[in-house]
């Protein structure tokens, strides 16, 4: 049962989501070089780190799915990528929104950081039509978890790539020995990963629902010898 | 592409458009997302339905031929 402890989750992620939004527009200063619009960091950040930990925890399902060719992994997967896409595009506009405002440009192709993020984003982007191109459903299954793993291990490498280029414009914000936040920003943007992690396990667990109830439906009609309602899709793994 | 690094901060007029911007496509992703859940979500309440009728209708025919 999928859907067990989703209500409380789901509570406990609207409390952290106005909490946190409290904490970024009554609580914490305003930068001194950015000013006000600084607050997209405390949204931009917090979607790109859980959006690359969810990538790599695609990764981790898909392991699990290759050794023990149990197809819940597969769905687990699935999800966890499917997810992080989503966020991969919130990291996206925001942080184009947040280059134009910082510095009068939607893009920059010198910047690393931006680059690599789109070149993970563009990666995964290509899974749905990897899945879609097979049609045999273990074979779809195992090749989406060789892809999973390989990418899921491709996004800390490349995070570590950048971490070492020496980056002109985009900010460091907790690896310089300069320092990084004072306290009340560091408190608010963890506040504020907290509430987006949380965010994204409830739409996993969302998801993950969702599919369970759509897999006892069909055996429902398998148990019935019921015609099949529509066409399934050739690409979501199912769960039941 | 010459970057201005030292730009001053943004007066907050313009500065809160595009904060508001970036705050409100995280709201739109959401509403956009559980939009196509709910779709999803009255899918398989209709099949639910749909699923019933079947096995009503089945157990209908079942005590006909048992009376």
């Amino acid at each position: 049962m999928y859907g067990k402890g989703l209500k409380t989750l789901s509570i406990a992620t609207v409390a952290m989501l106005a909490l946190s939004l409290s904490l970024v527009f009554f609580y914490a200063p305003l930068e001194t070089d950015q000013g006000f619009i600084q607050k997209i960091f405390y949204l931009h950040v917090p979607l790109a780190m859980t959006a690359l930990v969810g990538f790599v925890v695609g990764g981790v399902f898909a392991i699990a799915h290759l050794r023990t060719n149990n197809r819940k992994w597969d769905a687990y997967s699935y999800v966890a990528i499917h997810i992080s896409i989503i966020f991969g595009v919130g990291v996206l506009i925001t942080g184009a929104i947040w280059a134009k405002a910082s510095w009068g440009h939607w893009w920059v192709w010198e910047e690393p950081t931006l680059v690599s993020f789109l070149i993970v984003f563009l990666l995964y982007a290509t899974y749905y039509p990897f899945r879609y191109a097979i049609e045999d459903r273990d074979r779809q299954a195992r090749y989406a978890s060789v892809f999973a793993v390989t990418a899921g291990a491709f996004v800390p490498l490349n995070f570590l790539a950048v971490r070492m280029a020496q980056s002109l414009v985009h900010p460091r914000v907790f690896a310089t020995s300069e320092g990084g936040l004072p306290g009340s920003m560091l408190l608010t943007f963890l506040c504020c990963l907290a509430a987006i992690a949380l965010l994204w396990v409830t739409l996993v667990k969302f998801e993950l629902t969702a599919k369970s109830a759509s897999g006892q439906v069909k055996r429902l009609r398998r148990a019935l010898d019921a015609p099949a309602a529509g066409s399934g899709s050739r690409i979501a793994p199912e769960v039941s | 592409m010459p970057l201005p690094l030292g730009a001053p901060a943004l007066p907050l007029h313009e500065a809160g458009k595009y904060v508001a911007g970036a705050y409100i496509v995280f709201v739109v992703l959401l509403v956009v997302y559980v939009g196509i859940m709910a779709a999803k979500l009255q899918r398989i309440e209709r099949e639910m339905s749909e699923i019933a009728t079947i096995a009503e209708q089945r157990k209908e025919e079942k005590d006909e031929v048992s009376a």
